[in-house]
This record gives C-alpha cells, structure tokens and sequence, in this order.
C-alpha cells in the first residue's frame, strides 16, 4: 500500500466531546427562543412567537417527527427507506378507514398497521432479494399512492360522493393545563419583550395538546431508549454499522433489518395518522401528505441520524409550515430578518475563528437575505410553502461534512 | 440464449405477475379481470388512444432516457420530475415573449428547456460535488422548490394571465409551433416524438461509441476502477447531472410546442416518477426503454376505459407500481441464480466440484 494513503483509511481519533447532547439541545432551544423574541421585537410582528402559531407549528410538526422517526429506525440498522412517503400515504388511508367506523385509537392501530405493510413489502424487497433501497423506495411511493387512490374510489366513494376523499374522521379531544395555561396568556397579552414571547410559546405547547402529540414525544424518548441503551438497540444499530462483524457476533442481520424496516412503516404509517386526525383536516384527502415523508427523512438527516437532532429538524420544519399556514407571507417576511440576525451570529462566530472565507459567504447569504426582506412586502403564498425544502438543502450544503450516517446505511447486504 | 434469458425473462416474470396480482385484487373487489383487461386492449382501437398512447410514449421515453443517463453511474437523479416543470414553464415564458421566424423559434424554445432544466439539476449536482451532498435527497427537495417556483412564475403579476378558471404563460406565437402528423378522427401525432426517437439514438451512440459513455458505464460499474483509470469521479457527477437535466427539460416540449402553446395550472405531474420506474423496467438500454415506455403509455390511456366496466381505474397504477417492485426483484432473483451457475460451472471446470 502507498504510505501516503495510509493516513486516508484510519480515521484520525476523534476529539472527545466536551458538550453532551442534552446541553446542545437546551442551549439550541434557548438559542432559538432569544432569536426568535428579538426578531419579533424588531420587525413588530407579534404572531411569531404567538400561542395559535405555536399550535399550529406543533400540529404540523407531528408527521413530519413521526416519519423523521421511522427513518431512524431503518436507516440505524442500514436500511435506508426513501418509501416513507408511500408508508405515510396508506397510513393516512388506513388511519380515515378505521378511523370513520372505530374513532381516533383504532385509527392509530390501524394506520400504524398499513404502514407497517409497506416496510413489510420495503423490507423483502431490500434485506431478502437485495434490491437497491432507493429502487425499492420509489416504487413502494409509486404503489402506495396508487393503492390508496384505488381504495378510496372502492370505498371511500360511495360513502362520501367523491374519490378523493373519505368521510369525515372523529378526532381526539385534546387537553390543556388550564391554570398554566391562563396565567400564561395574561403574560402573553402584556406584550412585554422577552416574557411574553415565552410565554406565547409555553402556552402554545400546553394548550389544546393532542393525545397524538404526548404518544409522539413518547416515541421519540422511547426509540431513544430502545436503541440506544438496550441491547436489542446495539444490535440493531450494529447491524447498519457493520453488518459482517455483527453477522459473525451472532446477531441475526435479516431478522433485525427486518424489524426496524417494518417499525419504520408503522411510525411513519402514524404520521399520516397525525395528518388525517389533524383538528384542521376533515379526513383522509388524496395528496395529503405533499412530500411530508420525504421532509420527515431530511429531517432525521438534519438531527444527524439521532432523536433529538431529528426533534430539532422537526420542529423547525413544522414552525416554518405552521407560521406560513397561520399568518400568511408578511410574518413570514420576520422569519426572513430572524435569518439576517442569525446569520449575523454565525459571521461574528467564523471571524472569532478566523475562517475568513466562511465569514464572508455568510456576510453575502446576509446581505442577500437582507436586501430580499428590504425590497419585498410580503413573501408570495407560493413559495413559503417550499420554505422547508429550501432550509432542507441549505442546511445540507452547510452542515453535509458534519453528518455522520450508519456506515453501512443503504448498502445490500447478503448473509455469507 | 443465456443472455436472452437474463434479459428477457425477468420482465416479462414481472408483468405476468403484476397483472396476476391486479387480477386477483379484481377478483376480491368483485369486478372480473378478465373483461377488465379485454376492455383494455379494446380501447387501443377506439377513438384517438392509439394516437394519445405513441405521443405519451414520445413524453415517457424522454423522461426515462434522463433517468437513465444517471442510473448508469449510480446517480439517482429523482428531480426529473422538477426539472421538466421548471424548464416547461420558462421555456413557455420565453417562447411567449419573443418573436422569431418559424423553425427557429421552435429551436429556441427547445433549446431554453433544455438549458433550464440542466440549471436546475446543476443546483444539485454542484451540491453534491462541493459539499457532499447525496443527490437523492437534494433532488426531491429541488422537487418541491420547482413546484413553488412554478406556480409563483405563471401568477397574474408575474409573467401569467388569468384565462377562465385557468392561470397560464402568454400563449406561443404560431411561429414556434412543431406542427403534427394529422391522422383525421384519430388524432395528431406530434411531431416531436420524433424528437424522442432521435435522443434515444443518441443515447444508444453516447452510452456504446463514445469515451465520454464507456467512462459513466465504468463509473458505473466500478467507481473506484474507474478513478483508477483516471475518470475524474466530480466531473462525471457534474456532466452526467447536466445531460440528465437538460434531456428532462425536454420532457413536456412535444406537449406544449405540439398542442398546448402554453404551460398552465392542468400540466402533468408524476411523469418524472414515471420516468424512473420506466428505466428500471428498461435497464437502461434505449430499446428496453422504448418498450417500457409504450407500455407505461398503454396502461395510462387505455386504463381510461376501465371506468366504463365499473372498475376504478387506479388499478392502473397499483399494475405500474407492482411492475417496478417485482421487475428489481426479478432482475435480483435471475442474476443471482445466473452466478450460482456460473460458479458451480467454474467449480465443475476446475473439478473442485462434483458434478453431481
């Protein structure tokens, strides 16, 4: 072997982590608060940090968590799964199915059911026959929309007159802690800089909450649990890290692959769930789930392959939907100044560091957005929409080197 | 005949079972697949789908030949479906706004697409060559942005004009029409299927004739033998994601240059994901394509009929879906069992091996 190269094959020790991930959560979220209360002080636009914002971004960030969370699954034992889309959509098929005859829980079980089919079908394809996983993907995308549209003409059409959509599905009753939840809107309502921006925000995420929403923030801390302080969870996740070693400890590789791929359908099938139990929908609606799934994936990347990251993502891709939904382009222009300001720290950071060239790229991303807030009033309906494909690719373009995937994450692999 | 069998087999395994599965999910839905599929081999001849099915191929065949100029070096290049949307409309903006002599106005129009969609793969090509960025998810996300910027560009107070319940581009003088092949009651071939005909040999000359085709064969098949032979890995990533999209923004050209004259809010989508599923069907060998395509084509338009005999004709589209899945599947299963044989025939050669 050329000695020059041997460098290149032995990864250089890792510096030892001085923060612990909880700290870089609660430092982030802090972060994102101060951002978030002083771009609302400097732009006036109060319904930033308003409770309905904060609902309604939460309500919105649910499937996308839930299909950020089945992609954990799969991709931590090596599988990756580009078919949650397809997941998600018979999941919303098959949460209005249950949902219209049984109620909310059976629409639970039974979405979590549909979905759990589709990486039933992922996982044959992928871990037995060995198919490319983004092969397999798309086509379960492909077939999972095209089932649905052929069920719900079969039999959503004669119940509710049209093909595209099913009867009207009970939701969940949701619950608020009242007394907090007054005492903080009287904060809220005296609009005074900092605290009642807090305020806004805390009684967003104590009113009105969903059993869907408190199930979720349990999957999240129990797939964090499971994976990563069990031994079931080593396992599983050696098996997307290196399936030969892992083969040769006896584990068994197939049958592994073959539960997170199958748990990864189930939790993205209760992300369509969440869609079509969502107080804003009536029910199931073709096209409901408008690339959710695939957002759902960039956002676990975004979380670096792990919960809380994928928390993160998810709820910076739901506060953004949730925002344009709410309030329309003019607020959302303020989230355009909170991007100046937080680029502002990030340059002032990069020239402490002396990293000339990213301080400068970040001084031209700045000046850009700047001048895009200065000379528009209000950002087009049409593209607000997009917002968080947009934050998707910038996020990747910045912060692609620092992503760590499972190492074996989309390889075939073949029992010896 | 070995050969033959590799390569034929699995898709016609594939179609067989497909329609096998859509036959039973008939059967359980109370309808009978018999007369289902009768009803749509009879549409062929009806009314103006044997001339609606050669120009859907003409659209398929374009998309999937961008696919697959990707797929033949593991690039997948999911965002055909934004870039021919994207090239679409601004391709319908600019033919709208200028004026030129017949033929060449076509050609200007033809060639914007093509330069729109190559810019808007180019985003993530450059992603990924600077920074890493895998393609799949970066191309869905361009997916996403296309639509938004789409419909942002054919608004009122931009470049688009209110037409009944219709929002559209300015239509396109008749000087950059591609006028059709007339066929009477049977409708109008348009003429730049032809166009279709033409990339798909080019496809066949780049992929087997040239160096720049044998280097993303090679990339293809073997990255690191083919960095070993110098093919500069990043300047193949970017040349290939540039053709793939300019040849995707060609993908609605005989539409809008043939009938439409114009991009409007009833432009197809899902032809990209249509595109990907035909070039796995195809291999990504033009003539399997072709055949891919004019089957794609057969199902969509004759599937219209299906609503006649009672039958929702989304089972189309579970067929389509099945075919993908099973033909991977099959091409998996007959390669496999190939190098089973081949090994067991080495092993017998060599006499290490029994030949029991």
């Amino acid at each position: 072997m050329n000695p020059s190269e041997a460098p290149a094959t032995v990864p250089p020790p890792r510096k030892s982590r001085r923060i612990p991930g909880w700290a870089v959560g609660a430092l982030g979220v802090a972060g994102a608060v101060v951002l978030l209360s002083t771009t609302s002080y400097l732009t006036g636009v109060p319904q930033l940090t308003s409770t309905g914002t904060i609902q309604t971004a939460v309500r919105l960030a649910l499937p996308i968590l839930l299909a950020a969370l089945g992609g954990l699954w799969a991709e931590r034992a090596g599988v990756v799964n580009i078919g949650l889309e397809g997941m998600m959509i018979m999941g919303t098929w098959g949460a209005a199915w249950a949902g219209y005859q049984w109620g909310p829980w059976a629409a639970l079980v039974s979405a979590a059911v549909f979905g759990a089919l589709g990486g039933l079908l992922h996982a044959i394809a992928t871990v037995t026959f060995g198919v490319n996983h983004i092969v397999s993907g798309v086509a379960i995308n492909l077939l999972g929309a095209g089932l649905t549209k052929y069920l719900s003409t079969l039999i959503f059409f004669p119940l509710s007159n049209n093909p595209r959509e099913s009867p009207a599905v009970p939701k969940f009753d949701t619950y608020s802690a009242s007394g907090l939840s007054d005492w903080l809107g009287e904060l809220e309502a005296q609009q005074r800089v900092g605290l009642s921006d807090v305020a806004g925000i805390l009684r967003g995420l104590v009113t009105g909450v969903s059993p869907l929403t408190m199930l979720a923030i349990l999957l999240v801390i129990g797939s964090y649990l499971v994976l990563w302080r069990t031994r079931f969870g080593l396992r599983l996740r050696s098996c997307g890290e290196n399936p030969v070693a892992a083969e040769s400890l006896g584990v068994n590789v197939y049958l592994y692959k073959y539960v997170a791929v199958i748990s990864s359908g189930a939790l993205a099938g209760i992300g369509g769930a969440a869609l079509v139990l969502n107080p804003g929908q009536p029910g199931y609606l073709e096209g409901q789930t408008n690339g959710r799934g695939f957002i759902g994936l960039a956002a676990m990347i975004f979380g670096n392959w792990r919960p809380g990251g994928l928390l993160g993502g998810a709820a910076l891709f739901g506060y953004a939907d949730g925002l344009q939904l709410r309030s329309g382009g003019k607020t959302f222009l303020a989230l355009v100044y909170g991007a100046v300001l937080l680029l502002v720290v990030i340059v002032i950071w990069q020239l402490i560091r002396r990293r000339w060239f990213a301080a400068a790229f970040g001084i031209l991303a700045a000046g850009l957005l700047y001048a895009v807030y200065y000379s528009v009033d209000e950002v087009p309906s049409e593209l607000t929409t997009y917002a968080p494909h947009l934050v998707t690719l910038v996020v990747l373009a910045v912060a692609s080197q620092r992503l760590r995937m499972p190492a074996a994450d989309g390889v075939v692999y073949r029992r010896g | 005949m070995g050969i033959l069998r590799g390569k034929l087999l699995p898709p016609v395994l594939a179609i067989l079972f497909s329609a096998l599965l859509c036959g039973i999910a008939l059967v359980v839905s109370d309808a009978n697949p018999l007369q289902a599929f009768g009803v749509m081999f009879a549409q062929v001849g009806e009314g103006t789908t044997a001339v609606d099915i050669i120009n859907s191929t003409g659209t398929y065949y374009i998309a999937a030949l961008a696919v697959a100029i990707g797929f033949q070096m593991n690039l997948f290049n999911i965002g055909v479906e934004g870039q021919y949307r994207v090239a679409a409309v601004v391709a319908a903006v600019v033919g709208g706004s200028i004026a030129l002599p017949p033929g060449l106005h076509a050609l200007v129009i033809i060639l914007t697409a093509a330069v729109a969609g190559a810019l808007w793969a180019a985003i993530p090509a450059i992603l990924k060559v600077t920074r890493g960025v895998n393609e799949v998810i970066s191309t869905i996300m361009m997916n996403g942005l296309a639509l938004g910027l789409a419909a942002y560009l054919i608004g009122a107070d931009v470049f688009g004009e209110l037409r009944g319940n219709n929002i559209r581009t300015p239509e396109i003088p008749e000087s950059g029409w591609v006028p059709g092949i007339p066929l009477g009651s049977s409708g109008t071939v348009f003429g730049l299927v032809f166009l279709a005909a033409l990339l798909g040999i080019g496809y066949w000359v780049m992929m087997n004739r040239t160096r720049f085709g044998f280097e993303l064969r090679a990339s293809g098949e073997s990255s690191t033998a083919a960095a070993a032979g110098g093919v500069n890995a990043k300047k193949m990533v970017l040349i290939a994601m540039l053709l793939s999209g300019g040849i995707a923004g060609l993908v609605s050209m005989p539409e809008i240059l043939g009938r439409d004259h114009t991009y409007n809010l009833n432009f197809p989508a899902g032809i990209g994901f249509s595109g990907i599923a035909i070039a796995l069907l195809g291999r990504n060998h033009p003539g399997g394509i072709a055949f891919g395509a004019l089957l794609w084509a057969f199902l969509d338009k004759s599937g219209l009929a299906l609503d006649n005999v009672g039958v929702p004709r989304e089972i189309v589209t579970i067929m389509q879906g099945a075919i993908v899945l099973s033909v991977v599947v099959a091409y998996e299963v007959v390669r496999r069992f190939e190098l089973a044989a081949q090994q067991r025939q080495v092993g017998r050669q060599l006499g290490t091996v029994d030949a029991a």
